[in-house]
């Protein structure tokens, strides 16, 4: 399919508020972005329409009970079926922030034999605890299966920011180490925090700003369709958005966040 | 209660006649004391004079509304009264001085000025910008989070009630001392460490689960503040000029929008124009109310929506007084009459009597006139958000307030009688405080002195606060409250808020109460420079302000007279700095166990910047770039950090020479345009030694300066000229190649070349007499900035 004709779907319920700028950032990427309220496609049942999925940040339903728990559940029980048909075409699907913790919540990340009953991860409160917002380096793990950053060397940091107070990515403690190896194993790995020289930032605040086991801070699902990060792409996604740009002679056009929204794109153009 | 003045009539639901006609005026007191609705004798005679001519005695819901209608809180008796000071009258503060001063610089550029909660401004050709900076004092005294988080609701609402978007936020706070003796807190007063990670949470909850970014403020510390928390909290928003409608007709419905109407926020704004006791907590808990941002996020893109369809024909929040404020002021301002079924109105629980549902402030609802025709779309348009809407009444052709409750009427008054309430008068009487200059020798150790004050709580780094805020959600934080790696403190914040416009706004702040210890005259003068000097420090212009005022109780003459000469200086100065007020609020009877607050007036500034390519942050940038310093520095440290660090207060107040100033600005301006401007920073507490020390170790540079060339008058001490904190003054590193340039624009100013930054990462000043009286390094300087507050809240 030709860049213009793909159509970015851009979700939001009460309380999701990253849904402008990451509609403009796929904007200016030269394709189509609706910002769709789940209400419409619920009455339209026309989420099949579109070959991107976003859940973008905010604090769905309030965040009650569990960062991004309301909307999954509600997202399961009225678009179930929409949902699982997206997934199996392999159309990819994006969480950010309150969408990481969406996915996560609905069983479609890690997603290690497809969407699981219950979620098989968590993202807990930050430690140390409390609201966090500031820029954070990246380090990229994958060796090619995520479809979002398949462009992107492996090994290379990005300069992204983070603004939450539960992005502490976990496993059951006793799972754990395996659950772990079969991220690596399965090329599921995607976003580590690390040091500005791309060490790892080994647990060590503020580098891992928030407590996260193996500084883990963005995975996909075992087709490398569905993605899910904590930090904000959409805000790193213009020169004059990053924070150090009065300090640059030359600054580039663009930020690290471009990278990791513009690799969807390629994908598409390729595979449909 | 004395059950002879109150009488149920026989309904099935709880509504009284109170017996005023035959009331004396021992009892009319009573009654405005038993109702909650603190009136005072001449107001309560007022309106037994109103019901004698109807000859009935009012209701219940009648009264409260009264009440409400003319609170301190709804209608600013004391800036639209009479005040008497020293022989003369003077006929409304807000009036004689706030309001004259616009009208007499009357810029092209105001949209709209005093006339709704939030002031606006031109942008460009098509787009407005709202702003309002609201005062949340009493509530967040009694419960930090709730009052907090409720005053950033109200203030987000004021800019939705200008049908604008809201785009970014600020917060100004003030807090007794964090390491205050617990023995000696009185009783019913909150430990200011609780207040102030209450407050702190619930600013940072309310627009982080809204999606505004925090991007500008302040924390002061300050003990009269123990007692009386002081919390301001602001919204900009942005809005289509032609889509800002205010043309409610007869016959447009009125429609009620968000949340549920609960007993929450009954009576908050007669509590808030009071004193706070021991008992404030026991009394007025139920006056603060429950905040549900995520509500609030939902009627905003509802609203949006309706606004950009021009669906409806007014709009405004509920504040202050609830229902009963918002349906007044809207049928008065339309000059309809307004016809209400209270019923209607969803409640979050039965058995609420119609007075407590008309005057609830429960959060997160907006009132909507909406023409019949339109009223469906309008409905579905809520129902599509997941928000409840509810058609309550309607404007009407006539003057008249008629309120229903189960086909009852419970209420039947003239909308004018209910806007003018008697006009009082009060005493008011200045004394100039006291105090002299202190006499003690220079330290001899002033790196140890710069290290103490960088660290002194005022100066110190609010960066746990600041991230605990999402200051960059929206994507369009341009320069944000903490710059670069090492997250200096930038003068103020810029948004770029149109994707195709380079043109961007910038906010911030000015505020000195401890120089109002000494003469609020010169407070209010500081504050503004420093407002407007924050903006211009980063290349703001066509600045804007707000005047946020905190005070003691103004039936008091000594407050009532600082209170007038404050307003008068506002005068002056926003005059001679050619700097429009556009909205503003005032808190009065903050006053405590602990006695008064300090007067403490809060300027925002909002300025603009033709194009933020050009903004200039603090830090510096380049090794051998030479730094200069414009304005002229004179030995004025009453009031400063670095006497308070000595135990002082003093006299010397810093004084704002307009006109000089005025100067300095617009060279600064020059130079930030002409790119070669490669840092700027304000001087501000703590003087040139905070500011060189911040600018430094925010960019990881050293500094060389040398005193002996400082532009000064009478200062012959080199504490005095590190730590004065003479108004007007900047430090700017200006790109190596460009220092002719930069020289020739600077001409006629006090300015000179204090030194050049250097490759090493120390800061060394070299005094007077040319010896070296500052030597640190960087990372000891930010140490000490950052380790005072460094605990999280």
């Amino acid at each position: 399919m030709k860049r213009e004709e793909v159509k970015v779907c851009v979700l939001r319920v009460g309380g999701t508020n990253c849904d402008a700028e990451t509609k403009r950032a796929f904007e200016e990427l030269k394709v189509q972005a609706d910002i769709v309220h789940a209400n419409d496609v619920v009455r339209r049942r026309n989420l099949l329409e579109y070959h991107v999925l976003i859940f973008p940040g905010g604090f769905a339903h309030g965040d009650y009970v569990r960062a991004g728990a309301i909307w999954a559940k509600w997202i399961l029980a009225k678009l179930g079926t929409e949902l699982k048909a997206f997934v199996d075409e392999n159309r990819p699907i994006l969480g950010i922030c309150n969408g990481f913790q969406v996915l996560v919540e609905a069983g479609l990340l890690p997603g290690f034999d497809g969407m699981s009953l219950y979620p098989e991860a968590a993202l807990a409160t930050n430690l140390p605890p409390g609201y966090n917002c500031r820029w954070i380096n990246l380090k990229q793990e994958n060796r090619g299966k995520c479809v979002f950053t398949r462009h992107i060397p492996k090994g290379k940091t990005l300069y992204i920011p983070v603004a939450h107070s539960e992005g502490r990515f976990m496993f059951v403690k006793q799972k754990e180490k395996q659950l772990l190896e079969r991220l690596y194993e399965t090329d599921q790995l995607v976003f580590r925090y690390c040091s500005k020289n791309g060490e790892y930032a080994q647990g060590s605040f503020p580098a891992n700003p928030n407590g996260s086991f193996h500084d883990i801070a963005g995975i996909c699902n075992s087709e490398g369709t569905i993605f899910g990060l904590m930090p904000h792409p959409e805000r790193a996604f213009y020169w004059w958005q990053q924070p150090d740009w009065t300090k640059q002679m030359q600054m580039p056009q663009y930020g690290d966040g471009k990278l990791v929204l513009e690799g969807v794109i390629e994908y598409l153009t390729k595979k449909f | 209660m004395n059950s002879r003045l109150y009488m149920r009539r026989k309904m099935s639901f709880p509504l009284f006649e109170i017996a005023l006609l035959k009331a004396v005026d021992k009892q009319l007191l009573e009654i405005s004391n038993e109702l909650g609705i603190g009136l005072n004798l001449q107001e309560m005679k007022t309106v037994q004079q109103y019901f004698g001519g109807k000859r009935r005695n009012p209701t219940d819901v009648e009264l409260q509304t009264i009440g409400q209608t003319w609170s301190e809180h709804c209608f600013h008796k004391t800036f639209k009264g009479k005040i008497e000071v020293d022989g003369k009258e003077i006929d409304g503060l807000f009036k004689t001085y706030i309001v004259k001063v616009v009208e007499e610089i009357n810029p092209k550029w105001c949209f709209s000025v005093f006339e709704d909660n939030a002031g606006i401004i031109r942008f460009n050709k098509d787009y407005g910008v709202a702003i309002k900076v609201e005062t949340h004092n009493h509530p967040s005294a009694i419960e930090p989070f709730g009052g907090a988080a409720t005053g950033v609701g109200g203030v987000i609402r004021d800019i939705l009630g200008v049908w604008a978007n809201p785009i970014a936020c600020t917060d100004v706070l003030g807090f007794g001392p964090l390491d205050f003796n617990y023995e000696k807190l009185p009783s019913g007063v909150k430990h200011p460490k609780y207040v102030y990670m209450g407050v702190v949470a619930g600013i940072g909850s309310y627009g982080n689960n809204m999606g505004i970014p925090t991007v500008s403020g302040a924390i002061y510390f300050d003990e009269s503040y123990t007692g009386n928390v002081v919390v301001y909290c602001g919204c900009i928003g942005l809005l289509p000029l032609k889509k800002y409608r205010r043309n409610a007709n007869p016959g447009d419905v009125i429609v009620l929008a968000g949340g549920k109407t609960g007993r929450d926020g009954i009576h908050g704004v007669t509590f808030a124009s009071a004193e706070l006791t021991e008992k404030s907590e026991e009394i007025s808990r139920p006056a603060v109310q429950i905040a549900n941002p995520i509500e609030e996020e939902k009627l905003k893109r509802a609203i949006i929506t309706i606004r950009d369809l021009d669906f409806a024909s007014a709009i405004t929040d509920l504040g202050g007084g609830g229902l009963s404020s918002a349906v007044g002021e809207t049928a008065r301002r339309f000059g309809c009459g307004a016809v209400i079924e209270l019923e209607k109105v969803p409640l979050k629980y039965t058995s609420l009597a119609p007075w407590e549902i008309y005057i609830s402030e429960s959060q997160e609802r907006m009132l909507l006139a909406v023409p019949t025709t339109n009223l469906q779309k309008v409905l579905e348009i809520f129902e599509n958000e997941d928000v409840e809407a509810t058609a309550i009444g309607k404007y009407t052709a006539d003057n008249a307030l008629q309120i229903y409750y189960q086909g009852e009427k419970v209420a039947d008054m003239d909308i004018s009688f209910l806007f003018k309430p008697p006009k009082i008068t009060k005493k008011a009487e200045y004394k100039p405080t006291i105090f002299e200059d202190p006499l003690f020798p220079e330290p001899r150790n002033l790196t140890e002195t710069l290290l103490k004050l960088l660290a002194s709580p005022n100066i110190a780094s609010k960066e746990s606060v600041i991230r605990s805020y999402d200051h960059e959600v929206k994507g369009n934080t341009v320069l944000k409250p903490l710059h670069g790696e090492q997250a200096g403190p930038n003068d103020a914040a810029i948004i770029k808020p149109l994707k195709d416009s380079w043109k961007g706004i910038a906010i911030s702040c000015g505020m000195n109460p401890n120089y109002g210890r000494i003469d609020v005259y010169w407070m209010v003068a500081s504050a503004i420079d420093e407002a407007i000097r924050n903006s211009v420090a980063v290349g703001g212009r066509r600045i804007a302000l707000l005047d946020n005022f905190t005070w003691g109780n103004p039936e008091k003459p000594e407050r009532l007279g600082s209170l007038v000469r404050a307003c008068e200086a506002c005068y002056d100065f926003a005059k001679a700095f050619r700097t429009p007020f556009i909205s503003g609020k005032d808190s009065l009877y903050n006053e405590s166990p602990l006695g008064p607050i300090t007067p403490t007036l809060l300027i925002t500034a909002l300025g603009i910047i033709p194009d933020i390519r050009c903004a200039v942050s603090m830090d510096v940038k380049t090794p051998k770039n030479p730094i200069y310093i414009v304005g002229q520095t004179c030995a004025e440290l009453g009031g400063s950090e670095y006497y308070k660090l000595k135990g002082f207060t003093g006299k010397s107040v810093p004084k704002v020479r307009s006109a000089s100033a005025r100067k300095t600005f617009r060279a600064i301006t020059n130079a930030i345009d002409s790119g070669f401007t490669k840092a700027c920073h304000d001087l501000s507490e703590g003087g040139l030694g905070a500011a060189a020390a911040e600018m430094a170790f925010a960019g990881g540079y050293g500094l060389e300066l040398h005193l002996q060339k400082l532009p000064a008058t009478n200062v012959n001490r080199n504490d005095f000229a590190l730590f004065s904190e003479s108004n007007s003054r900047f430090l700017v590193e200006v790109q190596q190649e460009s220092k002719k340039e930069f020289e020739a624009l600077m001409e006629g100013n006090a300015y000179a070349k204090l030194g050049l930054v250097t490759k090493s990462p120390w800061l060394r000043i070299y005094g007077l007499n040319g010896r070296v009286v500052v030597d640190a390094a960087l990372n000891d300087l930010m140490t000490s900035w950052k380790h005072t507050l460094s605990g999280g809240v």
